[in-house]
């Protein structure tokens, strides 16, 4: 691992997305296995280009998800690499059993690729918003689940995702992202991130993908008030990181898990179960309470689901109350 | 395709209904209608058509099969064992715990299996993501894939054989076994298909239907399917669930549990079959 912060809570000019279309793009030019299967959702990922391009490997499956999925697992026992992609609700929900048995349980390598993760699926609204699709792929035995925050971490996952064997799922945000690291910066899948780290953190907040910024404002914020805390970018759900969360916990004492995302099956459940077995302390869950999507900017949405830095301002406050 | 030898296909049809029923017996109950309705079509297959290897199941120049209807899994392993991919009694272990042999067939225990299915209608679109990973890669090697009317209910079946005709998968035969039954009763009384042949062929798939217990009517229309261009198969066979396990044939039975005076009776009569076949 070797990444650098910017952290100046400042959009990327970039697409994110574009990083996920570049890496394909080097991964079909250099190894002729690589496939990309879509949903009729090429438009979204701006990979139309790539179609043109690999007219016989970036597949066409029409909005039919389920097959979509189906294929892709055929297409891997004839040991193709493929990358599948659809919107997150489409890439979860439409083609769980499909992903589950004819990939997962089949011992076949899919790579599935959900875009606009939770509250960014802003106005496609409620239907199109997944905040439980990280959560059924945490689900299936032996799977790697990515919620990555930026176009540098993509593109870094992405070239790493290529070597990684079984199903996995990467959600992503389309285009809009706060740049949190600097180009060239490289991820370890399976490692967390840590992003400030004292003898002096009172709390570790373990957070991903847009979270993530928000954890480095309520930093700066609390650092003003004189609550130092430890942040965390814990942009592999799984396998988790449990000796990274086990040390945090152990050395500040509570933690916050911040996701985007239902917390009843996402991040702060993994971490909590991780915690409970052998170093249980004070947890506080910044994430969506259990509740549908809806439509609307992404700006209202974090406010009304409350996903913002001062929400986990707050829960560090209450967890740093509850440590006895 | 190796030349027709009928009397060589029904010797080896017997000898596949015979041993499916010896694999199911191993457990004493399973899933024999769905199973045993399979005979004929395995022995053109593995007797007269697909190119294969036992002693190296994942050749990557072989033929594919494909059972999308999982649960006719006793079939495959009864037809793999006469082709030599282990010996028979090792099947003998029908989902006894640590079996390589369980009720739905599964890519990475048993020899034979291409890819694993079970939860219906799935088989259907791996078998086109190997057909089109195939062509990918040159090969001429052929994907049969098995699809019950039952299973034809999975809305997956549809996608699967849309995907097929639009990206033109001519080396795919999907073999449609039409027995006319599933769990709860009749196909026509559970959820009616109309004419499922003819819906077959309106996504697209160059159709047949033929007896699906007459090898030499197999054959042919496989020869036809296998020199069309341009598009994907279909051979609909018309079978008869649970054909040659007594105590299956007159009910249908999707599952069946007999007593061992009921199964001694039924490998009594596929016995004499097999010998029948042998004497024709």
């Amino acid at each position: 691992m070797n990444i650098k912060l910017i952290a100046k809570h400042e959009k990327d000019a970039r697409a994110s997305r574009d990083a996920i279309v570049t890496t394909l793009e080097e991964l079909m030019d250099a190894d002729p296995s690589v496939c990309y299967v879509d949903c009729d959702l090429m438009g979204c990922l701006n990979t139309k280009g790539l179609w043109k391009k690999h007219p016989d490997r970036a597949i066409q499956a029409g909005i039919a998800e389920a097959n979509a999925a189906g294929v892709c697992a055929g297409l891997a026992a004839t040991g193709k690499n493929v990358f599948f992609h659809s919107f997150g609700t489409f890439s979860s929900r439409r083609c769980y059993d499909q992903i589950y048995m004819s990939a997962a349980y089949a011992g076949l390598t899919v790579h599935v690729l959900g875009s606009d993760a939770g509250v960014t699926a802003a106005f496609n609204g409620g239907t199109h918003m997944p905040l439980e699709d990280a959560g059924m792929y945490l689900s299936i035995p032996q799977t790697t689940v990515i919620d990555a925050c930026d176009y540098d971490q993509l593109y870094s996952v992405m070239h790493s995702l290529a070597h990684t064997q079984g199903v996995s799922y990467t959600r992503f945000v389309r285009k809009d992202v706060i740049q949190v690291y600097a180009p060239g910066s490289q991820f370890e899948i399976g490692k967390g991130v840590v992003l400030h780290e004292s003898g002096e953190d009172a709390c570790a907040v373990i957070c991903s993908g847009i979270m993530v910024d928000e954890a480095l404002k309520a930093y700066e914020s609390l650092q003003a008030q004189g609550i130092t805390i430890r942040v965390i970018d814990m942009f592999t759900w799984k396998p988790l990181d449990e000796a990274l969360v086990r040390k945090a916990a152990a050395e500040t004492g509570c933690v916050v898990t911040a996701e985007n995302h239902n917390v009843t099956c996402g991040l702060g459940a993994a971490v909590a179960s991780c915690l409970a077995k052998d170093h249980p302390v004070p947890q506080e869950f910044v994430g969506v309470q259990d509740r549908f999507g809806q439509v609307g900017p992404q700006s209202f949405l974090m406010d009304e689901y409350g996903l913002r830095a001062a929400d986990i301002e707050a829960a560090v406050k209450r967890a740093i109350a509850r440590k006895s | 395709m190796k030349d027709l030898n009928v009397k060589q296909l029904n010797i080896l049809a017997a000898q596949i209904r015979l041993e499916t029923l010896k694999v199911i017996h191993s457990r004493g109950f399973g899933h024999v209608g769905g199973s045993v309705d399979l005979a004929e079509m395995l022995a053109v297959l593995y007797g007269a058509a697909m190119r294969f290897d036992p002693k190296d199941p994942r050749w990557p120049d072989r033929d594919w099969l494909v059972l999308s209807k999982g649960h006719a899994g006793p079939a495959a392993y009864a037809t793999f064992g006469l082709m030599g991919y282990y010996p028979l009694e090792q099947a003998y272990t029908l989902n006894h715990p640590h079996t390589r042999f369980p009720s739905h067939t599964d890519r990475l225990l048993t020899p034979g299996v291409d890819l694993t299915t079970g939860s219906l209608g799935q088989g259907a679109s791996s078998a086109m993501g190997a057909a089109l990973g195939n062509k990918l890669d040159g090969r001429d090697s052929r994907v049969y894939l098995v699809v019950g009317d039952g299973e034809a209910d999975e809305g997956q079946v549809w996608e699967a054989f849309h995907f097929a005709a639009a990206h033109k998968l001519d080396n795919v035969v999907v073999f449609l076994d039409m027995n006319g039954y599933q769990l709860d009763g009749p196909t026509a009384e559970i959820l009616d298909h109309g004419d499922l042949p003819g819906k077959v062929a309106a996504f697209g798939l160059y159709t047949q239907q033929v007896d699906g217990h007459d090898v030499a009517a197999i054959y042919h229309a496989l020869e036809a399917a296998l020199a069309h261009k341009g598009s994907p198969s279909c051979i609909v066979l018309n079978t008869c669930k649970g054909k040659g396990a007594t105590f299956a044939e007159s009910s249908h039975a999707h599952s069946s549990q007999p007593n061992e005076e009921q199964w001694a009776e039924a490998l009594q009569a596929a016995e004499q079959a097999l010998e029948a076949a042998r004497q024709a």
